[in-house]
């Protein structure tokens, strides 16, 4: 309160000025979107585009789930990131909880590992990678797909991981162990309820991963009977037909959907402070 | 360390520290395994191999029989001016991404530390980028560049169709990485504001420093590590940026926004040749480290 005071009157206006500028910056593409979602195709085939739609229409959005090659792209996509998160989960919760429990050098070599591969560009894992599917037979195949997804999406799941791991205090573990409980269930039975809500954000994190992925679907998906929601949407732009851009919105908004969710809960579980009260409790 | 050995389990009387470490180190390995399968399989393993092919003449076809070539690709790949100036291309959009993402957020990060009306709404929009799919980003501006249907033309009453031009295409795309990466950059650098002591700036004002000489001699350099962090991990995703650029342009118009990855990935699966776009990967990834490294070195050249 006393900062804002201290502020002189321009350097206020310059702020709110600049504030603006963002805002506008930041909304207007996604109004757009709305906006073209909403109209109906001749209001879409105007050369004098309006900002508002005369007759705002929800009909893009059914005729999308009209669209059969939409529908069943998103259910593809659907199972894929399903699988993919859960895998991931079981796959690096065991991993994480080693990471975070024991100090060692392979530690060190996982969060390097972390690093690394961000740096390297894909296209130098892609190639071989598209081979050796090719020669198991996965590609053009889901499995193929979940494969993928499940080796990219785990360097940060285990990161993620690991932090929840280590924000559950030992000294829980180890009381559980002098009340004459074995590792097994004192993991399973004080370390697993606390753990809950960091492995629920971890899965989110690796379904959205997947649902979103582009890149590895292109290679790896080259059958139009086989893709999932990103790749088709891009095939459904195709040769440029105004009348087709209000579904193309309706389903670009509509893929958006787990992505807003996902984060509307991120932000709710960072406010509320869920796991700090657990462990302070 | 001693975690990494492994050693067959100890007889039953040698007891304490030894026993108790080789317990572990199966424990460890026990644990580590799962994960360690696909990422050895499909990550490692791949790129091992990825590095290796960059030196064959390997083609993306059942039908061909692979021989070492050396250093050949890269001969190649010096010579070919579509390589030069896909790689310029490419630079110019990592640099000037990255910069205009850095300078939008920082400013965005003090606004948002500032008791301002609207903040609210700011935050919530500086977030959504985020969590769009990068395809359904690309779609959207697409949209907001339709030469017909768009807004933009509209607005600035132009008639261009700014995705197909020679000149603006470029342009075009880098303020669409600009939106994209925003959020990000916004949020790491307005975690770090949020974390510079409040005592700082009551010493500054007791010393009569302006709202500038604040910023210039606190909030700068109190920052630093966290803008390090951020611009380099920015540029590296800048420079390996493909998805958003092939949906929005797919290279074009005549390779003006073709992007190393575009190209790679033009070469490796249109053309087939795996090889020589291994070895254009792998000289990406060269580059990348030594810029990275040069960076990093004169940063902490200068903080020391």
């Amino acid at each position: 309160m006393r900062r804002a005071d201290s502020s002189p009157v321009g350097i206020r206006v310059l702020q709110y000025v600049a504030l603006a500028a963002f805002i506008v910056f930041l909304a207007f593409p996604l109004l757009w979107l709305l906006s073209t979602a909403l109209k109906t195709p001749r209001e879409l085939a105007l050369t004098d585009p309006t900002w508002i739609p005369d007759n705002p229409t929800l009909a893009n959005f059914s005729d999308a789930f009209g669209e059969q090659d939409l529908v069943g792209a998103a259910a593809r996509s659907l199972v894929v990131a399903l699988f993919s998160s859960v895998i991931t989960v079981l796959v690096s919760l065991p991993a994480a909880y080693a990471m975070a429990r024991y100090r060692s050098l392979v530690n060190r070599v996982a969060i390097g590992w972390v690093l690394v591969s961000q740096v390297f560009p894909f296209i130098l894992i892609i190639i071989p990678l598209f081979m050796i599917l090719r020669d198991i037979g996965l590609i053009n195949t889901l499995p193929g797909l979940v494969a993928v997804h499940v080796t990219f999406t785990l360097p940060f799941a285990l990161w993620m991981l690991q932090g929840y791991v280590r924000a559950v205090p030992r000294e829980l573990e180890e009381a559980a162990a002098v009340d004459g409980a074995t590792r097994l269930r004192s993991i399973a039975s004080v370390v697993a309820p606390l753990l809950m809500p960091g492995v629920v954000a971890t899965l989110l994190f690796a379904f959205i991963s997947s649902w979103n992925e582009f890149m590895f679907a292109l290679v790896i998906l080259q059958d139009p009977g086989v893709m999932t929601l990103p790749l088709t949407l891009v095939r459904f732009t195709g040769p440029e037909g105004v009348a087709r851009l209000g579904p193309l919105a309706a389903a670009s908004l509509m893929a958006t959907i787990p992505s807003l969710i996902f984060f509307a809960i991120i932000q709710r579980r960072l406010k509320s402070g869920l796991m700090a009260g657990a462990v302070k409790g | 360390m001693t975690a990494t050995v492994t050693r067959p389990a100890p007889p039953r009387r040698s007891r304490g520290r030894r026993r108790r470490i080789s317990r572990q180190t199966r424990e460890l390995w026990l644990l580590m395994l799962p994960a360690m399968v696909p990422v050895l399989l499909f990550s490692v393993g791949p790129l091992l191999y990825g590095v290796g092919l960059a030196f064959t003449d390997a083609r993306n076809t059942r039908n061909h029989e692979t021989s070492f070539v050396g250093l050949e690709n890269f001969a190649e790949l010096l010579s070919a001016e579509d390589f030069w100036s896909s790689f310029k291309i490419g630079a110019i959009w990592a640099v000037s991404v990255t910069v205009l993402q850095f300078l939008a957020a920082l400013g965005l990060a003090l606004l948002l530390n500032e008791r301002l009306w609207f903040r609210g709404l700011a935050r919530v929009l500086a977030v959504v980028p985020w969590a769009m799919p990068p395809v359904v980003i690309g779609l959207m501006w697409k949209l907001v560049y339709h030469p017909d249907a768009g807004i933009l033309n509209d607005l600035l009453g132009t008639d261009i169709n700014w995705l197909a031009d020679f000149s603006l295409a470029l342009p075009a795309i880098i303020v669409v990485g600009v939106w994209t990466g925003m959020p990000q950059t916004t949020v790491v650098l307005l975690a770090g504001l949020q974390g510079i002591g409040k005592e700082l700036y009551e010493a500054g004002e007791v010393d009569g420093a302006g709202r500038w000489r604040r910023f210039w001699n606190i909030t700068l350099p109190q920052l630093r590590p966290v803008i390090v962090a951020i611009t380099s991990l920015d540029f590296v995703w800048n420079i390996n940026q493909f998805g958003l650029v092939y949906v929005l342009t797919q290279g074009g118009p005549g390779g003006q926004t073709r992007l190393p990855m575009l190209f790679a990935y033009e070469e490796a699966f249109r053309y087939r040749m795996a090889g020589y776009a291994s070895m254009l990967g792998l000289t990406m990834a060269i580059v990348v480290l030594a810029v990275l490294g040069l960076y990093l070195w004169r940063q902490m050249r200068e903080t020391k």
